[in-house]
């Protein structure tokens, strides 16, 4: 079994290119080029050091102590939320700006739900001097204000999708459209392993730094390369899939990818597309999606803004219905839970997408033995205003 | 196998005029009553707008109605109910099928094509299915149910794609007057735009062309239709819907200020 895309961009039934002609040319130039440009020395050398000496990379792998003991394995932390700019998105946004000039483009746009996508890419347009603009959901804009001001202090534009739900899926729209309405000198920044094709694998590859450098960094640790499980969220899937990469073709490695079930599965506020999804079609990929019996794309929920996308990328797709990835839902109290106990027993305040992958640890049935990693994707800096609104229920929680 | 569409281009070789509609917009209703107005006051095709929740490749007034129409009730079971008699009302005009994807898969892609030809439907404009899938997955199926794909060409379309999309037709091109969603066509550049044009019609493509997105009355009509057969309006009409008691006398009304 392999799991990488055909040359046509499928993971077994899931991927593809379902675009209008408007976006053909784009994607195809993408198609043609992403794969020489990522394997070309010039690029990998720039790309490299970027990633060293801006991004702060390798983060480091940490062992968390008092959580292993509570949970009674061995726990380690890729701490992602060290990156610049906090969390994992800004190894993508670094990659594909490099891309972007490449490919002679001049104006960059993304799309943003907790705004951390946006922010990296706000970032590395800064750094090489981009026009930038970013369309975020309405209501993302009014829960993640401090990232709307960190985006306009990097000189981005802002723009509120104000259709539909007024959150990321919309903001994506928004973000096709206008790509759409500027076909030849923009480049479009996705954040997430989502999209027509090349984006899942692109997305995937230029996160999978992270896998890389976790078997590294578990060789020098304890002289072994395999963890027995990695744990990472997902809403589009891009921690996920730089943390898995370099363990797909390792069936020793437990793959734990873990959704957010919102209110839980079954209140309809939840974004758990793995259980609530059937195969469809969303931003120019085939993929589990949320959707009505009439194929009208349902309003996903979750507390946390980058885990309520309706879709999942179809890489995750492909590991959740061929059984290599096992997905797990968690709901935003056991996630608010999870905020807690990450900062009161490793003084690590996590963002609340992070905390669904730790609120997944007692699930996984790990043992004493069992080494777990867990991606650590993002730092909770952005989330502070919903940690505010629910600081009685978590200063509440004994450790 | 005759098509009605091939049958109109025939018939009136100049300056025809394909009017898309949302389905189900402004009222439930409204769908058939519309289509009746809009032929009996000079329309030569009709497309008609299966509404989605997520419709990409449109701008904001096709959006709208698209959501209204969501919420009046509209889905794909309802439209082909309303248009089981559509061919004793309305039996030689084009009619079109236009929509994404997702809601046509969940359908059933061969109970769609079978539910659109017992309709009387002559052609489907599904924007995002691509060619290569249109070729190697549905193409049988088409010809089997008689329903002919319009595939859209841009200003950055390639010439061999152009002589690709061409040969997979028997009904018309339809050209995307410029870059942006539907409605959109105030900033275009008139003289990109031409060359854009006659670029196209150099080309001496075997299908007749008709050029959308932007057109929205008698002036852009006319316009157009110099540089190809003819032209659709769907934003521009669907605006002039907005707050009409009336609508399929507004819908008279506005066919006939394009046409005369």
């Amino acid at each position: 079994m392999t799991y990488q895309p055909n040359a046509r961009g499928y993971y077994g039934e899931f991927g593809g290119a379902y675009i209008p002609e408007m976006l053909y040319p784009n994607v195809e130039e993408l198609q043609a080029n992403y794969l020489q440009i990522l394997a070309d020395p010039d690029f990998q050398r720039e790309y490299q050091k970027l990633l060293r000496d801006y991004v702060g990379r390798p983060t480091p792998l940490f062992e968390a102590k008092r959580l292993s003991a509570k949970y009674g394995t061995r726990i380690f932390l890729k701490r992602e939320d060290l990156c610049h700019t906090g969390a994992h998105k800004v190894n993508n946004t670094v990659g594909q700006i490099l891309m972007a000039r490449r490919l002679g483009k001049t104006r960059i746009i993304a799309e943003t739900g907790a705004g951390q996508h946006g922010v990296a890419t706000a970032t590395v347009c800064a750094l090489m001097g981009m026009e930038c603009i970013v369309y975020m959901g309405k209501i993302d804009m009014e829960r993640q204000r401090p990232n709307v001001e960190r985006m306009r202090l990097l000189g981005a534009e802002v723009r509120a999708a104000v259709s539909g739900s007024q959150t990321l899926k919309d903001a994506t729209n928004e973000a096709i459209r206008d790509w759409i309405s500027n076909p030849v000198d923009t480049h479009y920044i996705i954040g997430s392993v989502v999209g027509p094709h090349p984006y899942p694998d692109l997305v995937a590859r230029l996160q999978s730094v992270i896998s890389e450098e976790m078997r590294k960094q578990l060789n020098e640790e304890l002289g072994r390369e395999l963890p027995d499980y990695v744990v990472a969220c997902v809403g589009g899937g891009s921690n996920a899939a730089g943390a898995f990469y370099h363990f797909l073709d390792e069936p020793s490695v437990k793959l734990i990818a873990v959704e957010a079930a919102g209110h839980g599965i079954n209140s309809g506020h939840s974004a758990a597309t793995s259980v609530l999804g059937k195969p469809g079609i969303i931003h120019g990929s085939r993929t589990l999606l949320m959707q009505d019996e009439h194929g009208q794309i349902t309003e996903p929920y979750s507390l946390s803004a980058g885990l309520d996308y309706p879709g999942i990328g179809p890489l995750h797709a492909f590991l959740g219905t061929s059984g290599r990835a096992r997905f797990i839902s968690i709901e935003d109290e056991q996630a608010l839970y999870s905020v807690a106990e990450l900062s009161r027993l490793e003084g690590i305040i996590p963002a609340l997408e992070t905390a669904h992958a730790l609120a997944a640890l007692p699930q996984l049935g790990a043992g004493p033995e069992d080494i777990v990693v867990v991606n650590l994707s993002g730092r909770g800096d952005k989330d502070l205003a919903t940690y505010l609104q629910f600081a009685d229920k978590l200063n509440s929680y004994e450790f | 196998m005759e098509n009605r569409i091939a049958k109109a281009f025939a018939k009136k070789q100049r300056n025809l005029l394909n009017v898309y509609l949302t389905a189900g917009y402004p009222t439930l209703d409204a769908t058939v009553p519309l289509i009746e107005a809009l032929v009996s006051s000079g329309a030569d095709l009709i497309e008609i707008g299966m509404p989605f929740s997520d419709p990409l490749a449109d701008g904001p007034v096709i959006q709208a109605s698209s959501t209204a129409a969501l919420l009046n009730g509209m889905n794909l079971w309802v439209l082909f109910a309303q248009l089981k008699d559509i061919r004793q009302r309305v039996p030689e005009t084009p009619i079109l099928l236009m929509g994404y994807l997702n809601p046509v898969m969940q359908f059933g892609m061969e109970n769609f094509c079978r539910e659109a030809a017992a309709a009387g439907v002559d052609g489907l404009i599904l924007p995002d299915l691509p060619l290569v899938e249109y070729e190697e997955e549905y193409q049988d199926l088409f010809r089997r149910y008689n329903l002919r794909p319009v595939f859209l060409i841009t200003p950055q379309t390639s010439t061999e794609r152009i002589r690709r999309i061409d040969a997979l037709t028997e009904s018309f091109l339809y050209l995307v007057s410029g870059p942006g969603t539907t409605g959109g066509g105030t900033a275009q550049d008139p003289t990109k735009q031409e060359a854009y044009f006659e670029r196209i019609a150099a080309m001496n493509l075997r299908n007749p062309r008709l050029i959308g997105f932007g057109i929205g009355d008698k002036a852009s009509f006319e316009r157009a239709c110099r540089y190809a057969e003819g032209a659709i309006i769907g934003s521009a009409f669907i605006k002039a819907l907005e707050s009409k008691e009336d609508a399929p006398a507004a819908a008279r009304e506005f066919v006939e200020s394009v046409l005369n």
